[in-house]
């Protein structure tokens, strides 16, 4: 998508991904973009009173799934779509995993290795 | 925050592909990817905006910076190894923090036709201690430069390796990813002190957000 396609301007480009997010640009909760996402199946909104967008990224967790696979198929920014997550985990319907991003063991990098040689 | 301590969230790693426009990377990274590579995108300051510089790069005039990413699973071990393509020129930056929270190493994709589009990636992942290699992709015609002259162009360390590969090969690139990750493994021992105060680090930023 670029502004230029259709002669709008870039300011009204730049507001247009925040509308879904009520103009908020920090989500709730902390997310990476590897972070693993999924579909509680609860939630205290019912999924048929949620909006359009946040209906979108409840339904791309029903198994488990980065945050970067869930931007790429709502075709949001990272930042838009974290802030959409984020208020599907407040609300219960979505749980997640901030990734543990600590020293890989040495053991966990030959598994890795082995892994990929065998691919 | 409403968290899930559920064993079956999967061990994962991250892996960085930079190097500049048209390198590359997407073809990189979807010749190892058990899926297409998607995309997803992270809106450019309008500051940065008027300081883009796409001169000579023909179709990649857009307000929005895109990164590719793919990965590979191991489902008997339980891992998923991402890996995210991204520009690597300076002006994007802001966007690198995330990508290299975190990330066990880096891939910096180069041409020797534009060797100084790969400059700022090598000096960001020296500067932030992330283990990489740089691999040469080898495009049809491109000049046999020997690798002492590209060691010396990209001014790089001894201990970094160079490598040569061809993106759009999947046994190439994945040669490629087994050699970062030994270089990782070799340079495990002595680099264990630094990296658990980076991984402290890490923690913190979580709880400050």
């Amino acid at each position: 998508m670029t502004a230029a396609d259709h002669g709008h301007d870039f300011g009204e480009l730049w507001v247009r991904p925040y509308t879904s997010t009520a103009g908020r640009t920090q989500p709730s909760t902390p997310l990476d973009l590897v972070s693993i996402v999924r579909a509680t199946g609860r939630g205290t909104v019912a999924p048929e009173r949620l909006g359009r967008e946040h209906a979108q990224a409840l339904h791309l967790c029903h198994s488990p799934t980065s945050v970067a696979e869930v931007a790429a198929h709502l075709r949001q920014p990272v930042m838009v779509t974290k802030v959409l997550l984020s208020d599907l985990i407040e609300s219960g319907a979505v749980t997640t995993r901030y990734p543990r991003f600590e020293t890989p063991t040495p053991e966990n990098l030959e598994r890795l290795l082995h892994g990929l040689r065998r691919l | 925050m409403v968290s899930d301590a559920s064993e079956a969230y999967p061990i994962q790693f991250k892996l960085i592909v930079a190097g500049g426009f048209g390198v590359g990377k997407t073809t990189f990274v979807g010749a190892v990817s058990e899926i297409e590579p998607l995309t997803t995108e992270e809106t450019i300051t309008a500051a940065s905006i008027g300081t883009d510089s796409l001169d000579g790069v023909e179709g990649k005039h857009t307000t929005t910076v895109a990164m590719d990413f793919g990965r590979i699973t191991f489902a008997a071990d339980n891992m998923v190894l991402y890996l995210f393509g991204t520009p690597g020129q300076q002006r994007f930056w802001f966007m690198w923090d995330e990508l290299s929270r975190g990330a066990l190493g880096a891939v910096v994709l180069a041409d020797t036709r534009r060797l100084e589009d790969c400059f700022a990636a090598v000096e960001f992942f020296e500067r932030r201690g992330i283990r990489f290699v740089v691999a040469i992709n080898e495009f049809d015609g491109a000049h046999p430069y020997t690798d002492t002259a590209l060691r010396a162009a990209l001014d790089l360390k001894a201990h970094v390796p160079l490598l040569r590969c061809d993106a759009r090969n999947a046994g190439s690139a994945k040669s490629v990813l087994i050699q970062l990750i030994e270089h990782i493994v070799a340079d495990f021992p002595s680099r264990q002190g630094e990296t658990a105060i980076t991984a402290t680090g890490y923690g913190a930023t979580s709880h400050a957000l």
